[in-house]
């Protein structure tokens, strides 16, 4: 058996997969908060409710309308999307000219309510969600096996990452966007509808939440607190990334995936809190971020 | 959100300490008057844990409502001062006061080494860093050999305060922690109102001026991050000898969001409301132990109901109706 560095490569690539689906993960869910901090200048707190949401939103479909993963690939963001518009109507947008920590704390309780109501319906052990017939299986690639679904996972989400990026970057509407990040009250006396563009760019943000959330449901179990731990990790990576970043999002996302499976490899005792180690070392040298702008 | 410091202090420059208004005073009196006189009534153990998140919350009060930073990882200090405590205790064979202060020193310590990272930022970037260095804090404790992962340091010896007072009675214990809190809350009190304090609501108000001033807004900012995190150190070791177990709980990100409910349904930025705000939420909390997954869900209302309506907290708005500052 080859070895790189006294590592088996089977296991270093195992962990490469491992850690490229993490971050597929952190990808998506730090380009949501991303997304929404921007123009809403808060942190979504609610996103990891938001994901398990998602991931429960395809649960249900499968169960009561028999409908099955690629349709929970449509419906469940658009569903789990409406829910934050409401939330935003009626809430979040009542707190915009306040102090911007009352959002976090706001979305932060919106999380302990969702994930709560769940957790009393559902207990904590998870329920098993079927992976797409069509993705089952995998291939050999000579030095490793590669599961299909895992392959799809991660070049869906990249898919998706860039496509977000391009509209936002390269597109009128995206334009109006960054535009209304940078000075909403100019942008609207151009007529521009400001606050329904707000309302939904937070409604997208967590859209994509619940994509993440669908993506992972057939990997993890269906679970109410599968989206606890995983926001902390995501806030530390658009942390690392800076906040409002786009494309720092998607990049810090995928590395710090890849590293932390790396880090299972060569010293495991690490590997869960590497990130934030990684977090403390950016904040030193770049108090903004890898890519944010000081503000 | 301007500084209500009431009609005593309104005249009151920076640099002069101002004089004890009647009121707080009073309100200090009925206080004190209540402990006393409370485990007679209630359950002593109950009346300790919610005494050290009294003290607690008023350590987190002094960081949020004086220097208006929102840390979301406080409980990083609390959880470490009381596997300080429980550990010097259980394994070294420590007395109770030293145990204590070994644990408080050992929160103050890491708030030394987060605070001087976390402090360069505001905002929502605070909340986020110090929420990541409290997650590395968990990770640790859940790792480390000393710590017991899972299990926590359990029976954790009582002792026998300075060879005299015997805490395994449980009355004896109840007066000592309510010595210590009401030490810790004159001393955060003590703080707040005194040209430091003044200096740091100076920066909460507006940072570059008060800078443009001469005061070096980071060192006043790092001084109160280390107060706040040293008594919540103190509170923290304290519980740990209360409940004689240290334990994970007591560092996760979910206790960090305890006392930010508790302070805020208190009132930020009052001098009782993070005592009232709690002595509810540990009550409530009681009441609701065995529903399980509701405690997550009734936080949670509370916590959408006091930033929609009620943003001044409980105290807060009793000062507000009586045009007092509480």
């Amino acid at each position: 058996m080859t070895t790189i560095f006294g590592v088996p490569t089977q296991a270093l690539f195992g962990q490469l997969l491992i850690g490229l689906i993490n971050g597929a993960f952190y990808a998506m869910l730090s380009l949501g908060l991303s997304v929404i901090f921007g123009l809403l200048n808060i942190i979504n707190f609610t996103h990891g409710a938001q994901y398990m949401m998602g991931a429960f939103v395809a649960y249900f479909l499968l169960q009561w309308a028999g409908l099955g993963y690629w349709w929970a690939l449509l419906i469940a963001p658009v569903v789990v999307g409406i829910t934050g518009i409401v939330l935003e109507r009626t809430t979040l947008k009542r707190l915009y000219q306040l102090d911007h920590l009352y959002g976090l704390l706001l979305t932060f309780g919106f999380a302990l309510i969702i994930q709560g109501l769940f957790r009393h319906e559902y207990g904590s052990s998870g329920l098993p969600y079927p992976m797409p017939a069509q993705l089952g299986g995998g291939r050999n690639l000579g030095f490793m096996f590669l599961p299909n679904y895992r392959a799809w996972v991660i070049v869906f989400s990249l898919a998706v990452c860039l496509a977000t990026w391009y509209v936002i970057e390269r597109t009128r509407l995206g334009a109006y966007l960054r535009a209304a990040t940078e000075n909403p009250s100019l942008v609207q006396a151009f007529g521009i509808n400001v606050p329904r563009m707000i309302t939904l760019t937070y409604g997208f943000g967590v859209g994509l939440a619940a994509l993440a959330g669908v993506l992972a449901a057939p990997i993890y179990q269906v679970n109410p607190l599968m989206g606890a731990d995983l926001i902390i990790v995501v806030f530390a990576v658009v942390v690392i990334g800076g906040l409002g970043s786009i494309m720092g999002s998607i990049v810090t996302g995928f590395a710090l995936g890849v590293i932390e499976g790396f880090t299972k490899v060569f010293y495991p005792e690490a590997s869960n809190t590497v990130i934030f180690v990684i977090m403390a070392l950016v904040l030193l040298v770049r108090p903004a971020g890898l890519f944010g702008r000081a503000s | 959100m301007t500084t209500t410091t009431g009609d005593d202090t309104a005249a009151t420059a920076v640099g002069s300490v101002t004089p004890l208004p009647t009121h707080q005073v009073v309100a200090f009196a009925v206080m004190v008057a209540a402990l006393v006189a409370a485990p007679f009534f209630v359950y002593p153990v109950f009346l300790m844990k919610a005494l050290c998140f009294a003290l607690f919350a008023c350590a987190f009060n002094l960081l949020i409502g004086y220097v208006g930073l929102l840390s979301f990882g406080h409980a990083a200090f609390l959880g470490a001062a009381g596997y300080g405590a429980a550990h010097s205790a259980k394994a070294w064979g420590f007395p109770p006061e030293l145990a204590i202060l070994f644990g408080t020193a050992v929160a103050a310590g890491l708030g030394v080494v987060i605070g001087a990272l976390a402090i360069r930022s505001k905002g929502i970037y605070f909340a986020n860093i110090t929420l990541a260095f409290a997650q590395m804090a968990y990770f640790f404790s859940l790792q480390a050999a000393f710590t017991g992962g899972e299990d926590g340091i359990q029976s954790v010896p009582r002792g026998t305060l300075l060879n005299v007072l015997d805490l395994t009675q449980t009355l004896t214990l109840y007066f000592v922690v309510l010595a210590i809190f009401l030490g810790g809350f004159l001393l955060i009190y003590r703080a707040i109102h005194s040209p430091f304090g003044q200096v740091l609501k100076a920066i909460r108000e507006n940072e570059p001026r008060a800078i443009s001033l001469g005061y070096r807004a980071e060192r006043y900012k790092l001084v109160a991050f280390v107060l706040s995190a040293t008594f919540s150190g103190l509170a923290g070791a304290t519980k740990a000898l209360v409940f004689q177990l240290a334990s994970l709980t007591d560092v996760h990100w979910t206790m960090s969001g305890e006392v930010v409910l508790m302070t805020l349904l208190g009132g930020l930025g009052t001098v009782f409301g993070p005592v009232v705000g709690a002595f509810i939420v540990v009550t409530l909390e009681n009441y609701l132990a065995q529903l399980g997954a509701w405690v997550t869900v009734v936080q949670g209302v509370i916590f959408v109901v006091c930033v929609l309506t009620f943003r001044r907290g409980v105290v807060g708005e009793l000062g507000n109706r009586f045009k007092k500052s509480l």
